[in-house]
């Protein structure tokens, strides 16, 4: 799997950590309550198919991107800086 | 029909013709007591327990394939029960006697055989530490000895005890642990379970959860409708999937763990074996091939195959340990799709919605408890009570942050199991 930086251009996977679901983009409010948090902290759709994950390019630029990916095919279809995503 | 010795030369002399299938392929009544979704190992369990010690026999296991053909036959094989934490202690300890007696019970072959599971260590930090999961085991009655470098060089002498980055302090020597031929506990089980009267429905998925007023009432599936009061989730990997036809989000990120085979040797390798300073763990099967594997691939996957990074630390981890494994061929190698919780302990419990049951969570490690998690869930499903070996693991334990059971002391975060 090589992954798409979009600092540095294509990657080994071997450069990048994985976070996880990229679910730090909707983080609750801090007074969203437990339900909100522990469904954020825990709980996952894990789907079988598209996704959406975050991953650290600890190995390179230090750019936090959200990878979308297909967890069935390994295919990467496109990549983006969280900073944006997140805007 | 009862196995034994006299049948086994009965067959031979006349041909081998009086072999009969191991279970029925019954089509799928309208109703049942109980259903169990997926025909695993753990359903299986589930559905054998259910009937022999709970009397409930009009039930069904629903597999969306055929028995046998998730991770019960892809696994690594490996029986133990040297853990740590309380709540998983008293379960895998369970779940080895219930290994100890299989075979009998069951009247089948599973190739049962404790050879012995040694983990190595390689600094003062980590004897430490296995000291003191050594201790935890003994306290839970289970058997667990510490090994010095001399003690490992008597078992396995083939090591390279010098490494100049990695030198062997010693092992924690746990004798009653060992492996099994996995198929054959899935047909063993399944057999166990069929004879008591579990129709064994293959080819069915389960396609919905009916649910009325929060109450389970059956589930659809690609051979129609079935009725049932009670339903069991056994789903492994694909639990979120099937857990979100009931509206339900898990606490659960499925990812792939590889595993590779050689091809067959003279026997070489007597026990299981890990390292300590990479993920690696390897044994040899009763054909002769080195069965062997590592940590996870860790991003969320449902590809049952891995990357190349993962095979090649497997690969440096076995010639840093084992040089000789160099002249070794590697014959093939897989993924499975493994269910992993935060905490990478298991789950056990019911849910919001009145008589459905879930069973997942079992991450890299739910062969050696096929059969106490069949006992639990069985218990779980017929007396709504879990099972005293059974009780911590909760589903709700992440929310309330009471009794996680963190084995590896990483941190209860997805990605870090």
């Amino acid at each position: 799997m090589r992954i798409e930086c979009p600092h540095c251009g294509e990657r080994d996977r071997r450069e990048f950590y994985y976070v996880g679901d990229a679910v730090a983009l909707a983080r609750p409010a801090p007074d969203a309550g437990p339900d909100a948090w522990d469904d954020y902290l825990h709980n996952r759709d894990n789907p079988a198919g598209d996704t959406n994950d975050l991953w650290y390019h600890e190995g390179g630029c230090g750019a936090w991107i959200v990878v979308s990916r297909n967890t069935v095919t390994h295919a990467v279809h496109r990549t983006k800086l969280a900073q944006k995503a997140a805007s | 029909m009862g196995y034994s010795g006299f049948g086994i030369i009965k067959e031979g002399l006349f041909g081998q013709k009086g072999w009969k299938p191991l279970w029925r392929d019954p089509a799928p009544k309208a109703r049942y007591d109980a259903i169990i979704i997926g025909g695993g190992g753990h359903g299986l369990a589930t559905a054998y327990y259910l009937a022999r010690e709970h009397g409930l026999t009009n039930i069904a296991v629903l597999e969306k394939g055929h028995i046998g053909s998730g991770n019960i036959g892809r696994n690594t094989t490996i029986v133990r029960a040297n853990y740590f934490l309380p709540g998983n202690q008293e379960f895998y300890s369970h779940s080895l006697k219930l290994w100890e007696g299989m075979e009998r019970e069951l009247n089948y072959n599973v190739m049962h055989s404790q050879r012995g599971l040694i983990n190595l260590f390689h600094s003062d930090g980590q004897r430490d530490a296995f000291v003191r999961r050594g201790n935890a085991m003994i306290n839970q009655g289970d058997d667990a000895i510490l090994l010095d470098r001399d003690g490992v060089r008597s078992h396995l002498p083939y090591l390279d005890f010098d490494n100049a980055r990695f030198p062997i302090y010693g092992g924690l020597y746990h004798p009653r642990g060992g492996t099994a031929r996995h198929d054959a506990v899935a047909w063993g089980y399944a057999r166990g379970a069929d004879q008591r009267g579990v129709d064994l429905i293959q080819n069915c998925e389960v396609t919905g959860i009916d649910i009325e007023n929060g109450v389970v009432t059956g589930v659809q599936t690609t051979r129609g409708p079935i009725k049932a009061r009670k339903v069991g989730i056994v789903t492994a990997g694909r639990s979120g999937q099937v857990a979100a036809m009931a509206g339900m989000r898990l606490p659960i990120e499925s990812h792939v763990l590889q595993a590779f085979v050689t091809e067959g040797l003279k026997p070489v390798i007597d026990h299981v074996v890990s390292f300590g300073m990479g993920h690696f763990y390897i044994s040899q099967s009763d054909k002769g091939g080195l069965v062997f594997g590592g940590d996870l691939d860790f991003y969320a996957s449902y590809a049952a195959r891995g990357n190349l990074p993962m095979k090649e630390h497997v690969m440096e981890a076995a010639m840093t340990l084992m040089p000789m494994i160099g002249k070794a061929r590697v014959l093939r190698s897989w993924g499975g799709i493994m269910d992993m919780t935060p905490d990478g302990s298991p789950i056990i419990d019911t849910t919001p919605t009145k008589g459905l049951f879930i069973d997942c969570g079992w991450c890299y490690g739910g062969f050696k408890a096929v059969p106490a998690s069949g006992f639990a869930f069985a218990h779980l499903m017929a007396t709504g009570q879990p099972h005293a070996t059974a009780a911590k693991f909760r589903l709700d334990r992440f929310r309330t942050g009471v009794g996680l059971m963190d084995e590896e002391g990483t941190g209860s975060q997805h990605n870090l199991h």
